[in-house]
């Protein structure tokens, strides 16, 4: 089948699509846009994270004829121009990316995170980031880098 | 939460180039990887590429009557279906014994062994090809309890192979003070006046690095090809895969492509040859990415631990004698069992001062998943009976379990329990000390958050049933390879004028699997160099072997080799430059060159000007030597490294459910080259040894794995893991390169031991098993 939605603010179409596809794979398979990371593709780990129509999902649960005619935003749809957004930057600088897997489906989480929440407590960092598994950090420094991102954008 | 850099001994250094030993740098590929852009294994694509998938086998020993590919050939799409019979050279692979085939012969000795591969145009179509081969399998009988593998009526899980099913043992004799030769046996026996003794078991864990076993191999059309792949060590991928497709080095290249973790999981092959195989079939660039399920089968695990242990002591608590057997199951194929055992053994009591010392480890084939690297290799599952008899042992003897530790703990000019000196730091007791001396967690709150409490937002307890424990561990590692191996890297750095500027350019094979070694690089570079600008060369076979990312030993060899190949590249600079200006005694300061009178004679520009410097640089660390075969005595290991960990948990006694709420260590590095990635090293080798204590086990039921998802084998989540503190000590090891030790596999060692006394002190309950469950914990 084809589908058309909008990915990043821009109009995409994909062809012959097996109605078994996730949008994960469509994404990554068929829009080159490999951001979106492919860790467990059963909804555990939080890797493949984007906004489906504002919202965050595990688009490896999505089907890809799911997301035909609605609005997709990806970990490469969070940068303006060569700037990182403050989330991102914040990742960088504070340490949180070792082998950085998880790091696309953690930065849209916290983007998610500090668009509903502007300056979380600890407890809530670590609520709203329990869906993202990573497996280098132990966390800490990306509980630092969220810290920071938070103070960044007040 | 708090980090400290303790730093007796570092020598400051005198230019003002950023990014230079001890600074802490960002890595040069974050911005890609926060922004989608890094490539990693399971990202690459190739116009014309097809998907390759990989037909497992369902029993764990079973013969094969046949291999019928005739209805999978016919699924439109379907370019490739390959087995045994079409594999061009030698069909075994193996890290220490060619024992397996990359695609099973007449016999699958595990469930998940691969027996053949299928290429076509999309995944799924390939994965309903290889539903459509049939195989016709006689089930064999299986050793599936590892403790019966040496039996003498056990089946024999590769036949005719010398030893049975023993892959390797060790034994390790020490003399003793008290000596008493027994009448009988003539071994002798030590006397001592308090004796503990346990048993403990340790679930099979799995590395369970994030990104997919993944790769593509593109073919050059004269019969060789590339291969982009994830991996831990490129050489030894390249070695095993000439054998396998029969082809020259120069006929397979192999590239590093992007990788999501590694942790152990990557020494061993996955797709590598796979791929390889269809891509010289088909003609066609082919990819292959393991989804979760198949991860658990396509890599080794942890090795599952059997430990009986016995101590020997004074009435103070001073060790007498030491008694270990350790068996490891090393399941179908002997990947690096032999390694595993030999750290298990050498290594087995612990940072221990023993008189007397008897330890036999043993590694087994079963019809189990196969077994072999995962950081901390060996020493993991050791130290969980050593530090819980340790605390058994304090506790008989009225010591304080620290000051146990303090005063039985090796220090510097101590022999280890293979005779070997220990010729740098080894601060157990102030390592111990300084985490018993670290502030405590404040007590819980009368109306706690519900995400502190054992539980958590499931709402199972407001604090009723909860009890607070603390445990502390203190252990040690080997780093590098040990045991005679040649153990090596290689270093290329080129120095240059582009663009009017001097730029270095460092090139190793060393893998980087998110550790950070090419900051480090980068680091050592601009300290050798004096230059701002280093380019980290893509890591590929170009250049000689950077040895296995493994062993917590590359910021150590590699960074050996990238010390002593800008060495090289300096003298020559300074050679050219003392030509130029008719006097030597010059010197690298920043991006100039400087008399010995400290005035600037020319610049590194000018100098460069006439041509780049580009040297190769094979460097290796001081040998060791093969352990006796009777006694276990032998310089095994070329360095140590040790860390201590407190952990304060809180337990719901009644549900069985733990929090961890704090996990703090202290370790010694000898040098942090890079002190942001060295604490980064420590939370998250201390969160895979926590959770190891807590919840991590491959569930392995009558050979057959039971949880191969990450639905059913937990990971620690950002909720189970508490605020860390850390206190980083730097002891320069003066045998090693700017002194520095091992860093990635210690904190891993010691934080699940701490956990699990932690958890034993909250509840009284013995505990003699890891992962803790929660019917252990409730006694239901």
């Amino acid at each position: 089948m084809r589908i058309e939605l909008t990915v990043n603010g821009t109009t995409r179409e994909a062809d012959d699509v097996w109605e078994g596809e996730s949008l994960l794979y469509a994404l990554r398979e068929r829009l080159g846009l490999p951001g979106s990371k492919n860790a467990c593709e059963q909804g555990e780990c939080g890797s493949c994270t984007v906004y489906l129509d504002g919202l965050p999902v595990c688009s490896c649960l999505v089907a890809a004829g799911q997301a035909a005619g609605r609005e997709v935003r990806t970990v490469e749809g969070l940068a303006e121009g060569d700037e990182l957004h403050p989330v991102q930057q914040a990742f960088v600088d504070r340490g949180a990316v070792q082998c950085g897997f998880c790091t696309p489906g953690l930065v849209v989480t916290t983007h998610d995170l500090l668009e509903r929440n502007p300056a979380p407590s600890d407890p809530e960092i670590r609520e709203a980031l329990a869906g993202n598994l990573c497996r280098c950090t132990g966390y800490e420094k990306i509980m630092d880098a969220v810290r920071e991102a938070a103070g960044a954008q007040r | 939460m708090t980090t400290t850099i303790d730093n007796p001994a570092t020598a400051t250094t005198g230019t003002g180039t950023a990014g230079r030993i001890g600074d802490s740098p960002l890595r040069p590929d974050g911005t890609l990887k926060v922004t989608g852009e890094f490539a990693y294994s399971s990202d690459l694509w190739h116009e014309d590429m097809c998907w390759g998938v990989t037909l497992r086998s369902p029993h764990p020993h079973a013969r094969i009557r046949s291999i019928d590919t005739t209805d999978a050939l016919k699924v439109p799409g379907v370019h490739a279906v390959l087995t045994a019979d079409d594999v061009p050279g030698l069909n075994r692979v193996g890290l220490e014994h060619l024992d397996q085939p990359c695609l099973a012969e007449d016999v699958v000795r595990f469930q998940g062994e691969p027996v053949a591969l299928v290429a076509a145009d999309h995944p799924e179509t390939a994965r309903r090809a290889a539903k459509r081969i049939v195989v016709d399998y006689e089930v064999l009988p299986a050793v599936t309890d590892p403790r019966t593998a040496l039996d003498d009526d056990a089946p024999e899980v590769h036949a005719g192979h010398e030893g049975g099913n023993l892959v390797r043992e060790v034994h390790i004799r020490r003399e003793q003070r008290t000596r008493n030769e027994h009448e009988h046996s003539g071994e002798p026996v030590p006397e001592a006046p308090v004796v503990v003794a346990l048993d403990f078991e340790v679930g099979m864990q799995d590395q369970a690095f994030l990104g997919p076993e993944s790769g593509l191999a593109v073919p050059d059309g004269e019969g060789g090809l590339d291969l982009y792949v994830a991996t831990q060590w490129l050489h030894v991928d390249q070695q095993q895969v000439c054998r396998v497709l029969g082809l020259t080095p120069e006929a397979a290249r192999l590239h590093l492509a992007g990788v999501g973790g590694a942790f152990g999981g990557r020494e061993d092959l996955s797709i590598h040859v796979h791929a390889c195989l269809l891509a010289l079939c088909t003609g066609k660039p082919v990819k292959m990415s393991y989804a979760r399920d198949e991860s658990f089968f396509g890599h080794v695990h942890r090795h599952p631990a059997w430990l009986r242990y016995e101590f020997g002591a004074q009435p103070d608590g001073t060790l007498v004698y030491g008694h270990a057997d350790i068996l490891f199951d090393g399941g179908a194929y002997a990947s690096s069992t032999g390694a595993v055992v030999g750290n298990g053994g050498t290594l087995g009591l612990g940072p221990y001062n023993f008189p007397s010392v008897h330890v036999d480890a043993r590694g087994v084939y079963t019809n189990n998943p196969p077994c072999g690297a995962m950081r901390g290799f060996g020493c993991v599952q050791a130290a969980f009976a050593h530090e819980a008899l340790m605390d058994v042992l304090a506790d008989r003897v009225g010591v304080d379990r620290v000051e146990l530790r303090a005063r039985n703990g090796m220090a510097e000019g101590d022999r280890n329990i293979t005779g070997q000196l220990i010729d740098s730091a080894a601060p157990v007791a102030e390592l111990i000390g300084r985490v018993r001396d670290m502030p405590l967690p404040a007590t819980r709150a009368a109306d706690p958050d519900l995400r502190d409490l054992p539980g958590g937002v499931a709402n199972t307890t407001h604090g009723e049933g909860v009890v607070r424990g603390v445990g502390y561990a203190v252990t040690y590692k080997n780093v590098g390879f040990s045991e005679g191996f040649d153990d090596y890297s290689t270093a290329r750095v080129r120095l240059e004028v582009l663009a009017g500027e001097p730029v270095a350019t460092v090139q190793t094979a060393a893998a980087e699997v998110g550790q950070g070694l090419i900051t480090v690089e980068q680091q050592i570079c601009r300290t050798e160099l004096g230059v701002e600008r280093v380019v980290v060369h893509p890591k590929d076979t170009t250049v000689g072997s950077g040895g296995s990312t493994s062993a917590s030993r590359q910021t150590y060899v590699t960074g050996g080799a990238v010390r002593a190949a800008c060495e090289a590249v300096r003298a020559r600079v300074l050679a050219r430059a003392a030509a130029a200006v008719g006097h030597g005694g010059l010197r690298l300061d920043g991006e100039k060159i400087v008399g010995a009178d400290g005035q600037v004679v020319a610049g590194l520009a000018e100098v460069l000007g006439t041509g780049a410097v580009d040297e190769t640089v094979e460097w290796r660390h001081r040998p060791t030597a093969e352990i006796d075969p009777e006694t276990g005595q032998g310089d095994a290991h070329v360095q140590y490294a040790f860390s201590a960990h407190r952990a304060v948990v809180d337990v719901d006694v009644e549900l069985g459910l733990v929090k961890v709420v704090a996990l703090d260590t202290a370790q010694d590095v000898g040098r942090a080259i890079n002190p942001d990635a060295v604490v980064g090293q420590i939370q998250g080798g201390s969160v895979q040894g926590m959770g190891l204590a807590l919840m991590e086990e491959v569930v392995v039921t009558e050979g057959r794995v039971r949880n191969p998802s990450f639905t059913d084998y937990l990971i620690p989540t950002i909720l189970d893991t508490p605020p860390m503190r850390i206190e980083v000590l730097e002891y320069p090891d003066p045998h090693a390169p700017y002194g520095v030790r091992g860093v990635g596999e210690p904190p891993t060692i010691s934080s699940g031991p701490a956990v699990a006394a932690a958890i034993r002190a909250a509840t009284g309950r013995d505990l003699r098993r890891v992962p803790v469950r929660p019917e252990h914990i409730t006694g239901v």
